[in-house]
């Protein structure tokens, strides 16, 4: 168990450097960059840009050098903690960014923890039932979940918590908790906040994981040791508990790896439409005033949650699965 | 042949001669019907139609089964067929504006008129500007009764580029309105700019998905033939692309698009972006498939006739799972339709001129339009149906490319 773990903790770093690298290009491919750009405005505006404090700002993060020398000053900096510098902000990233990396990561939590919570009986029930009326119209459900796009279900769920529920419109918490500290009630402001994008977020990811289980599950079942059991006069639900469900859940866990990115991928947008204080909206004026630092940090930070998060999903499939972690052990 | 051999078969006692009672019962029997051996493997017609039928003609059968698959296919079909006839079938221009009716609600289509079944009319609008909330309402007037024109002479197009004409399926009547979605904020009909937007929504899913189905069989067909070193790279570049949140990386991607290029090589430079991503699945399955084929007798038979590996991919190994990959390409398309809806709600995709399902979308952007101008995201009903569509027949396809199973 222990070489598995290290050898899957060496395989993620090659993989990190690689998403960097790419992150790091893409960042840098529009033509010119942050200062440039500003410098025209406010020429065109006819104001005086502060050059001397462009220039040292230019020095200090070495735009002036050759781009593998700024790549590996931007990984240093990531390594160390240090994200680098809002040029829009004018602060260090770290500052600007303040809450927002934990709100993406309780926003992005508290979704999987949904997907699961629904996920779960649903795939079991439309696959112990199959093709009955309640399956197809979960079915249905699901599908219509996969077809609507996010942003449009949210301004919707919006404007009927507002209506229904006297739900502030927009943000994560009720507009005076704002710049508050944490406090109970903060808390429960801020979970009464939390459904709306959860769910919304939650839906395409809920809807093929039912899929997934329920076409999982239908396999296992047709299984003969299934029909053995059941002729040994098993107690259907224990049979089902006991041996197919644990078999087809696998992927269920497998599927973390999946389902991070399309958690975050929605996330990004949903939270763009409801202002939540998330890292989408940023990252959105970040890549549209090429403040790369900035950009190019949230992108990081999002695909190390992916690649982390696949980490612990194999971590937990091979502490379930005896067959991974035998195979693994066996293979080095 | 069979009789002959049952008659043959005579009970026999312990001794092996036959039983005295058994030979009474049935004489030797030798059938006069001329000896075909071969009368066994004769099939029916009908069975002959099934076992010789191609692979592709089973798949069909196959999807015929599948109701649903069949219905969304139809309707796919069918949306296909309207963006080649896109003039012909909106009743206004792409870009008229009726500067009288700014945010005019939908109009209902009536056929019964004081309890009779008339042809089709609707009622036009009487405006009034609320002057406390500054809000435009428009209510429908009995008066203004306006009977719909079918195959009429409306605004000139040039149909294809190629001829002008004014022929319209329907056209509201002469001095009349015809908003059946409703008019955004500069008087222009939804309706019509939804039928436009059908030609870019629809075809982006398309384009995106053969730029992926090329990169995807070209790069797993290299992964899966070659093996090795290869492999191994081009597998942890997939995980790398991956793990890769699709949404914030087609942000950056177009982001990179410049702001000055037109909008065709905007449209040209989404469809790449959104192939670019999704190309990773299509790579795993070619991947997987080509390792187990390989290995396959057929494939020994052709490497050790000469045959070089462009010709054993491209003859041997990839038809016998082309179905696969079609089908899971049809899969692909709806998230990539979302995808541009979603890029092009936020800004960073196609922009206007350019209309899609998602600028139309991009209209509805707050928390007022639901409440105020709900027909604006009408639009949306068109991106549900297509993907839903897509999904359903896509897995019926699915279903139906392993026609032996």
């Amino acid at each position: 168990m222990l070489r598995y773990l290290v050898h899957r903790i060496l395989i993620m770093i090659p993989t990190l450097i690689a998403i960097s690298i790419v992150i790091f290009t893409i960042i840098n491919l529009p033509p010119g960059d942050y200062f440039s750009t500003y410098i025209a405005e406010l020429q065109s505006s006819g104001e005086a840009a502060d050059l001397a404090k462009i220039a040292a700002l230019k020095m200090q993060y070495g735009f002036d050098r050759p781009l593998w020398q700024q790549y590996l000053f931007w990984v240093g900096g990531l390594v160390q903690g240090d994200m680098g510098y809002s040029f829009a902000y004018n602060l260090p990233v770290n500052k600007v960014v303040g809450d927002r990396l934990l709100m993406t990561f309780i926003v992005s939590f508290s979704t999987i923890l949904f997907t699961y919570v629904v996920a779960f009986p649903i795939g079991v029930y439309s696959a112990t039932h199959q093709y009955s009326w309640s399956d197809h119209i979960l079915t249905l459900l699901g599908f219509l979940g996969l077809a609507i796009p996010s942003f449009l279900l949210a301004l919707v769920l919006l404007y009927f918590a507002n209506v229904y529920f006297g739900i502030s419109i927009g943000g994560l918490m009720d507009p005076r908790y704002l710049n508050r500290p944490w406090s109970f009630d903060k808390a429960v402001s801020v979970a009464a906040h939390l459904w709306i994008p959860v769910i919304v977020i939650g839906t395409a990811g809920t809807a093929s994981m039912i899929r997934r289980l329920r076409a999982n599950l239908l396999d296992e079942l047709q299984k003969q040791y299934v029909v053995t059991a059941r002729a040994k006069g098993l107690h259907p639900l224990k049979l089902l508990f006991k041996y197919p469900l644990r078999v087809a859940l696998n992927p269920f866990i497998s599927d973390i790896g999946s389902l991070l990115p399309h958690v975050i991928s929605g996330a990004a947008i949903v939270s763009v439409v409801m202002s939540l204080p998330t890292t989408g909206p940023m990252l959105l004026d970040a890549l549209r005033s090429q403040d790369m630092y900035l950009a190019g940090s949230f992108l990081m930070f999002m695909a190390s949650l992916t690649v982390i998060g696949v980490f612990i999903s194999d971590l937990a499939l091979a502490v379930l699965d005896p067959r991974i972690r035998l195979q693994a052990g066996r293979r080095q | 042949m069979t009789d002959a051999i049952f008659a043959g078969e005579v009970p026999r006692d312990r001794s092996g001669r036959p039983s005295a009672a058994a030979a009474d019962a049935l004489s030797h029997y030798v059938s006069d019907a001329p000896f075909d051996p071969y009368a066994v493997e004769r099939m029916t017609p009908a069975q002959e139609r099934f076992y010789l039928a191609s692979e592709w003609r089973m798949m069909w059968w196959k999807l015929r089964r599948h109701r649903v698959a069949v219905i969304s296919g139809a309707v796919l079909l069918v949306m296909y067929l309207t963006i080649l006839f896109c003039e012909f079938l909106a009743p206004y221009d792409l870009d008229a504006r009726n500067t009288d009716f700014i945010y005019a609600p939908p109009q209902q289509i009536r056929i019964f008129d004081k309890g009779k079944l008339v042809p089709p009319f609707v009622f036009g609008y009487d405006y009034r500007l609320d002057m406390n909330t500054l809000e435009r309402v428009y209510t429908p007037s009995p008066q203004k009764r306006q009977p719909l024109r079918f195959f009429c002479h409306g605004s000139d197009y040039q149909f294809w580029g190629l001829f002008s004409a004014d022929l319209h399926l329907f056209c509201p009547d002469r001095g009349g309105q015809l908003f059946l979605a409703g008019t955004d904020r500069l008087g222009r009909d939804l309706l019509s700019r939804m039928i436009y937007g059908a030609r870019i929504s629809l075809t982006v899913g398309l384009l995106g998905v053969a730029v992926s189905f090329t990169l995807g069989i070209l790069i797993g067909g290299i992964a899966g033939y070659y093996g090795g070193w290869t492999d191994i790279l081009i597998q942890r570049g997939i995980e790398v692309i991956q793990s890769f949140p699709h949404l914030p990386l087609w942000m950056a991607l177009s982001a990179i698009l410049p702001v000055s290029w037109s909008p065709i090589l905007v449209y040209i430079g989404i469809t790449l972006i959104l192939g670019m991503i999704e190309w990773t699945h299509l790579a795993r399955a070619v991947r997987s498939k080509l390792l187990a084929l390989r290995e396959e007798d057929f494939c020994t038979a052709a490497v050790l006739m000469g045959a070089k590996p462009t010709r054993i991919i491209r003859r041997h190994l990839l038809p016998s799972f082309m179905s696969h990959l079609i089908a899971s390409a049809t899969l692909m398309i709806p998230g990539m339709i979302l995808g541009e809806t979603a890029l092009s709600f936020l800004g960073l995709g196609l922009r206007p001129p350019m209309t899609s399902w998602g600028v139309l979308l991009s209209e509805a952007q707050n928390i007022n339009v639901v409440a105020i101008y709900p027909w604006l995201m009408i639009p949306v009903v068109c991106v549900i149906v297509t993907v839903l569509a897509f999904n359903f027949f896509g897995d019926g396809l699915r279903d139906a490319a392993d026609p032996y199973h």
